[in-house]
């Protein structure tokens, strides 16, 4: 028997995340079929470099999962602090987290503060059990305690989606093609001048392999970004969810998004690689405000302010509803 | 969580259980038996309020069911309280010898929450007890877990894990007891300790 609920699924977004996953799947198998493709016209010379690009990115991406936590903490210079810590803003996140893990089931994640002003919270760690939330002292500063527990439920709905597993399972196309460009740059300008005494076509081949990983590296950065954005708005629907309170949320965003504005860029330049996992986006390249152009929304790791609040203001409607209507059974 | 889930990014909200909580009046027994702790006769269940009508209007129905019952008992009435967390609290005051009124009033705060959607903003019960030297005592229930912890305060924020342990070993089996350490999370200052 399922209990009832007052949670109904945002089908709408379900169905473009499918869709983002679907044509990177998609990518992907036009990509190796292209490979083979090469492959079997040119002679079997390309299977090294594409085995070779495999297995580097493979380990790149196996890396940069099993340390996600531990890259992500000394990026962002922040140090574990323990609940029973003489910092009470230490002790204030514990019992906030203390409180989210409860109400959602979840084992307690490690507890980190950045020692800096910018107003940012993210979560990392490849599943729940190797998890760290860290808040920076900028956001404790300025969000109460009601927005900041929204700020932590959208992180540690991050970590309850696998976030960090999905994104590096989807970027690991973008890492291959990455290298396979290089790869194929370097072995054309070094390999020219080997050109009389090796195969004919080495030249063609490199060109081509370049070309393809090119075009596949630039249509799967675009939906790695279109599917980080769509990740973004679903911790942003079950941290709101979960607290019950997606106005905290909202005012959380507002008062955070407009601070990083203000700051100047120096500061934020050092958080760049980290910026996926950020509560809102450090690196602001364009505005987050209503001018902001459809391109440049295209290349951006975080869903645009309106869209979050709109999408929030429609959770609200949901919760706020009069009893008995909305429920399922 | 399924596969399908993690890879779409949702979450199912995660609905109590109830049943377990009516272990404590004989859990009590044992407790005081074993080392004196008696019931204060106050507990109280802590939930996280939905924004909006619906929610409020919930709740209001609640206290109006338990004061009107505590009323008729000669009870005192049910009071809420919030806390630094923006959590709400429902303390219900009984005589201390009357834990199966309390286990009975805390349940139905639970059932017309979960009765309504709302069970999945249940965080914990609480029912608090006290030695002859006034060392205070909670026995906290867990829903999402179904398991208790016990929790002992001191001044200045500061708990007795020793006397935590001694009595999660003087009730033994009679509770169902959160094997993860970590999530015996401390409760300062709550109403109804």
């Amino acid at each position: 028997m399922a209990a009832r609920t007052r949670y109904a699924p945002d089908r709408g977004l379900t169905v473009r995340m499918t869709a983002t996953m679907f044509l990177l799947g998609l990518v992907f198998v036009a990509f190796v079929a292209a490979i083979i493709g090469i492959g079997t016209a040119y002679g079997a010379s390309s299977t090294a470099i594409v085995f070779f690009a495999v297995v580097l990115g493979g380990g790149f991406a196996i890396g940069s999962l099993f340390y996600s936590d531990k890259i992500a903490l000394s990026t962002a210079g922040a140090h574990e602090v323990s609940a029973d810590s003489p910092d009470e803003d230490a002790r204030r996140l514990h019992a906030i987290v203390d409180r989210l893990c409860a109400l959602a089931d979840m084992p307690k994640p490690r507890v980190a503060i950045a020692e800096t002003d910018m107003p940012n919270a993210f979560a990392t760690g490849r599943n729940a059990d190797h998890a760290v939330v860290c808040a920076t002292r900028g956001i404790m500063r300025r969000l109460d305690n009601d927005e900041l527990e929204g700020v932590l439920a959208h992180e540690m709905s991050h970590v309850a989606h696998k976030d960090v597993q999905v994104m590096t399972i989807a970027s690991f196309l973008a890492i291959i093609a990455a290298l396979l460009v290089r790869i194929a740059f370097y072995g054309e300008l070094f390999g020219g001048g080997r050109r009389d005494n090796s195969n004919q076509n080495a030249l063609p081949i490199l060109l081509i392999l370049m070309v393809v990983s090119a075009v596949v590296y630039a249509i799967s950065f675009v939906l790695i970004r279109l599917l980080s954005r769509y990740r973004e708005l679903s911790a942003d629907r079950s941290g709101a969810l979960l607290t019950g309170q997606p106005s905290k949320l909202a005012s959380a965003l507002v008062k955070v998004t407009g601070d990083i504005g203000r700051i100047p860029t120096r500061d934020l330049r050092t958080a760049q690689p980290l910026n996926a996992f950020f509560f809102a986006p450090a690196m602001s390249l364009h505005g987050a405000g209503a001018g902001q152009s459809k391109l440049a929304n295209a290349f951006s790791t975080h869903p645009s302010l309106e869209r979050r609040l709109a999408e929030l203001d429609k959770i609200q409607q949901q919760l706020g509803g009069i009893s008995g209507t909305g429920l399922e059974k | 969580m399924g596969f399908l889930d993690t890879l779409l990014g949702r979450t199912k909200p995660v609905q109590p259980k109830l049943d377990d909580l009516f272990a404590l009046p004989s859990a009590a027994v044992t407790l005081d038996a074993g080392a004196g702790f008696k019931p204060t006769g106050s507990g109280s269940v802590c939930f996280r309020p939905v924004e909006g009508r619906s929610f409020s209007d919930v709740q209001k129905d609640v206290q109006d069911l338990l004061n009107s019952s505590a009323h008729a008992e000669g009870g005192l009435p049910v009071e809420a309280a919030k806390d630094n967390y923006g959590f709400t609290w429902l303390v219900s005051s009984r005589m201390s010898n009357e834990l199966e009124a309390l286990v009975t009033d805390l349940h139905a705060v639970n059932s017309s929450l979960v009765d309504n959607g709302f069970g999945p903003q249940l965080l914990c019960t609480l029912v608090a007890f006290r030695d002859e030297q006034a060392r205070r005592l909670a026995l906290i229930y867990l829903y999402k877990r179904g398991s208790f912890y016990p929790f002992a305060p001191l001044a200045g924020e500061r708990r007795d894990n020793a006397l935590e342990l001694q009595m999660k070993s003087v009730i033994g089996s009679d509770l169902k007891w959160e094997p993860d350490l970590a999530r015996w999370f401390p409760v300062w200052g709550a109403p109804g300790l």
